[in-house]
């Protein structure tokens, strides 16, 4: 891996692309942001939904092909952190301590 | 300028003083910076699972500047997900800066029009959060605040990004168990988010979804099924009533709870 590789700017310019409209629009236009209800109510879910989904597919499942469903440390440990998270609401003590549980467990042939 | 709120604020005497109201704002912005870094630091960390380059990090952090967006990117690149798989879930996480957005323009509708359009770049949830309570503090808007918001979390968020990917770097990301971070910080940033049922049916909706179809047809399909139909498990459930009380009780009913837990939480 280069350091100084462009690869992946383009697509930075494509997601600011996507997140620059939502925080512009109702500035810029005041009024183009009266969504209907159920809109709103959709975009207010449409945040902790995609980030589930993309805990679970990343925890759950392999990368081979077909992807296989993955069990072990690391679900536990996601289960773990999401525990802390919930509890302190400090979101950085709950990945590390993730991290640990994972660096311990392969270090003593666990996984 | 007018009553910027539509509920009375400017007619009221100011809570503080712009210089008192600003201390307030640097004091709350440097809590949100100390989890920015961190939280900066393990994004940082997953890029390099996703074969980013340390300028595409530090780039992505300044020109995209929305942390969920970009942990999710990194787990797609990870996966060798389509960039139009990324855009969409891009939109769909972003999407909810509308409701910021549309929440502060009352405050900046006098404001030149090129300072409003520069001003919308860094409209994070932490930058919206602290913003707002300034204007309302002090009951009109105020460009030095606003720019303190900003970069509190700017320059964190930037920093950390860069530093993870450096010290990430120069160890076995496997052999540390730092593979787990980004299901981990998923994870837990979408707890974050969750502030009432449908915020639970619309995550768990997405896990059951987005599992299942990830196995038959591969995790990046799974992934944008379960964010796009996730929310609609939390649309089945009847609305909870808005709790109209303290002092956010003038502001609309569409601003979430959860905007100010992930502004505590330090993602942009």
């Amino acid at each position: 891996m280069s350091g100084l590789s462009l690869g992946l700017i383009p697509l930075a310019v494509l997601m600011w692309l996507c997140t620059y409209p939502s925080r512009a629009l109702p500035m810029l236009a005041p009024g183009i942001e009266r969504l209907p209800a159920w809109a709103v109510a959709y975009l207010r879910l449409a945040g902790p939904a995609a980030l589930a989904a993309l805990a679970a597919v990343n925890c759950l499942l392999t990368s081979d092909q077909p992807p296989r469903l993955l069990l072990g440390i690391v679900p536990l440990a996601v289960a773990v952190c999401v525990v802390i998270v919930a509890r302190t609401r400090l979101l950085f003590a709950g990945v590390a301590t993730a991290v640990v549980l994972v660096a311990v467990a392969r270090a003593v042939g666990y996984a | 300028m007018s009553d910027p709120t539509g509920d009375g604020a400017t007619a009221n005497r100011p809570a503080e003083t712009v210089e008192q109201s600003r201390a307030h704002l640097l004091r709350d912005g440097l809590a949100i910076a100390s989890y920015a870094l961190p939280v900066g630091l393990v994004y940082g960390l997953l890029t390099i699972q996703a074969h980013f380059s340390l300028l595409d990090v530090v780039v992505a952090c300044m020109v995209v500047l929305a942390g969920g967006s970009q942990f999710a990117a990194a787990g797609l690149v990870k996966t060798d997900a389509p960039w139009l798989a990324i855009a969409g879930v891009t939109l769909l996480i972003n999407a909810r800066h509308l409701i910021y957005s549309a929440s502060v323009a009352p405050y900046t509708v006098a404001r030149p029009r090129r300072e409003r359009a520069v001003m919308a770049h860094f409209l994070t949830d932490e930058t919206f959060a602290l913003a707002l309570a300034h204007f309302r503090r002090i009951g009109r808007f105020d460009a030095r605040g606003y720019w303190l918001a900003a970069a509190v979390i700017f320059f964190p968020w930037t920093i950390g990004g860069a530093l993870g990917y450096v010290a990430g770097s120069a160890v076995d990301t496997n052999r540390l168990g730092l593979d787990v971070a980004f299901p981990a910080a998923m994870a837990g940033l979408s707890l974050g988010m969750v502030s009432g049922r449908r915020d639970v049916a619309a995550a768990a909706g997405a896990v059951a979804i987005a599992v299942p179809v990830g196995l038959i047809a591969g995790p990046s399909v799974g992934l944008v099924a379960g964010a796009v139909i996730g929310p609609f498990a939390g649309l089945a459930l009847p609305a909870e009533p808005a709790v109209a009380a303290g002092p956010d009780a003038g502001e609309p009913e569409t601003v979430p709870d959860a905007t100010e837990r992930a502004a505590r939480e330090g993602l942009p």
